[in-house]
């Protein structure tokens, strides 16, 4: 990637679930330190879109280019671009036979050949920045779910990505335990991380979002800075969708 | 009933000998079946839940032929059926180095493979998909997350039907006295021809094979408290 160029583009892409067209005709760039909140109702689209920049899902027209490579191309190295993009998902998919600490590190030693012991190292650092140096031999089953979701921030981190996404990461927790999460989100956002989360949060929205960027029925809506969209919807769609998500 | 035991018949004469060797011939027959099985249980378990269509076809193809033929027929197959399509040499070579042995221990091995691999795909299938793509969105290969996540989770989960397998397999292997395998039903009828003993000597064999299963069911068991997933539901040990 050469500098300036974005980190995340969508140019005219399409995608289908059968015959149902959940993106459509997307274009999008994502700069790199950008921290970009993608909201909608449900069924918009919006989950589907970011697991389009891992390649979690493929589009079938158009393209996705992440840090300067077509993730479309054929014969595309998708475990290396992974190791540049990493992912938090909803339901924190820690793996439950290992401990945190394993869990942090593992792909540094599997993927990038790390020595164990500065695996463990990274890995206890990253603990520690997620506010759970304590935990490090706990199984995921003995944490609560903010906890889990924090080791799974770590372990994304763990690999030292360019770019996080983020998939409604707070929407399987309790209440009290989302600001937690999304106190650690807004830290990394503030590090200058490039991110792209999908989110119901709009107060983290409004406060950490350099950018928004609305969906529905498969479409990018309207995009732009979390102050005007807040304020003024320019769609009838999105002012529907606040005014459903804002009143309580 | 008029009928006199005459336990003695189990250690007098050749008959300790002949147990004792039929018990092991049971125990490297069953042991070398049940690697194969637990390999190509493991392949083929796992291939069926790939996205790539042609090995999945391929795993599929195995496990339905496999399953679906008797046993008893495999082991003729196997004995009776493949030696004659050889040439000469190598049936003769084969013959004088126990080819009943490997004929039994294949067709054994193959035969639960098949159904040790249903047992294996069952135990992936219960991991949430979200588990797979956790690990590859980490950068792992699909090679990667099956060997690291999904099967060490999925070899967990389904201890108890691979016990009960693996119990099949063992007694099954008494199938291979059909093909002159000597092994333990196969000497417990030998000491029964000798001595005209039938009750003595299958109460021997029933009591061999139940201590088997017995001590293989009660290292299972500590292998699945040994481990097991932290928080999944447990029958016994404290709450997580």
């Amino acid at each position: 990637m050469t500098a300036g160029e974005p980190a995340i583009v969508f140019r005219d892409a399409d995608k289908w679930f059968g015959k149902l067209h959940v993106l459509r005709d997307i274009n999008l760039a994502i700069a790199a330190g950008d921290v970009v909140v993608v909201c909608g109702p449900s069924g918009s689209g919006k989950s589907t879109l970011i697991r389009c920049v891992n390649g979690l899902e493929r589009v079938q027209a158009g393209d996705v280019v992440v840090l300067g490579d077509s993730i479309t191309k054929r014969g595309v190295n998708l475990p290396a671009l992974r190791t540049r993009v990493g992912m938090v998902f909803q339901s924190f998919n820690l793996f439950p036979h290992m401990t945190a600490l394993q869990n942090i590190m593992l792909a540094p030693m599997k993927v990038r050949k790390l020595a164990r012991a500065e695996a463990e190292k990274t890995a206890r650092a990253l603990l520690e920045r997620v506010g759970l140096r304590e935990k490090a031999d706990a199984y995921p089953a003995n944490l609560s779910g903010g906890q889990q979701q924090r080791v799974a921030i770590a372990r994304a981190l763990a690999m030292q990505p360019k770019i996080m996404l983020f998939d409604e990461p707070t929407s399987a927790l309790d209440p009290e335990m989302i600001n937690e999460v999304l106190d650690v989100m807004t830290a990394l956002a503030r590090e200058g991380m490039t991110m792209m989360c999908v989110t119901h949060e709009m107060g983290f929205a409004r406060r950490v979002a350099h950018r928004v960027v609305f969906m529905d029925e498969g479409q990018v809506v309207e995009e732009g800075t979390p102050q005007d969209f807040f304020a003024a919807p320019k769609s009838d769609r999105g002012k529907q969708f606040l005014s459903k998500i804002l009143t309580h | 009933m008029n009928y006199t035991f005459k336990w003695s018949v189990l250690w007098t004469g050749e008959s300790g000998r002949w147990l004792l060797q039929g018990l092991l011939t049971t125990l490297e027959l069953s042991a070398l079946a049940w690697v194969l099985a637990v390999a190509l249980g493991i392949l083929a378990g796992a291939l069926r839940t790939v996205r790539f269509t042609p090995l999945r076809w391929a795993a599929t193809s195995y496990v339905e032929f496999f399953r679906n033929v008797p046993l008893l027929v495999w082991m003729f197959f196997w004995y009776f059926g493949v030696p004659p399509l050889l040439p000469r040499g190598i049936q003769d070579w084969l013959f004088n180095h126990g080819a009943e042995f490997w004929a039994g221990m294949l067709a054994l091995g193959v035969y639960h493979g098949a159904r040790i691999s249903e047992v294996i795909r069952s135990g992936i299938q219960s991991i949430p998909r979200t588990q797979f793509e956790a690990s590859v969105a980490m950068g792992l290969t699909t090679f990667q997350s099956y060997r690291l996540i999904i099967l060490p989770v999925a070899l967990r989960l389904i201890v108890p039907p691979a016990t009960n397998e693996s119990l099949n397999l063992l007694k099954n292997s008494s199938v291979a006295l059909t093909i002159s395998v000597a092994e333990l039903t196969f000497q417990t009828r030998q000491i029964e021809t000798y001595t005209a003993r039938a009750i003595e000597a299958l109460t021997a064999g029933t009591l061999i094979y139940l201590v088997l299963c017995l001590s293989i069911a009660t290292i299972m068991a500590k292998v699945e408290r040994r481990y097991a997933i932290p928080g999944l539901i447990a029958r016994v040990g404290p709450a997580a």
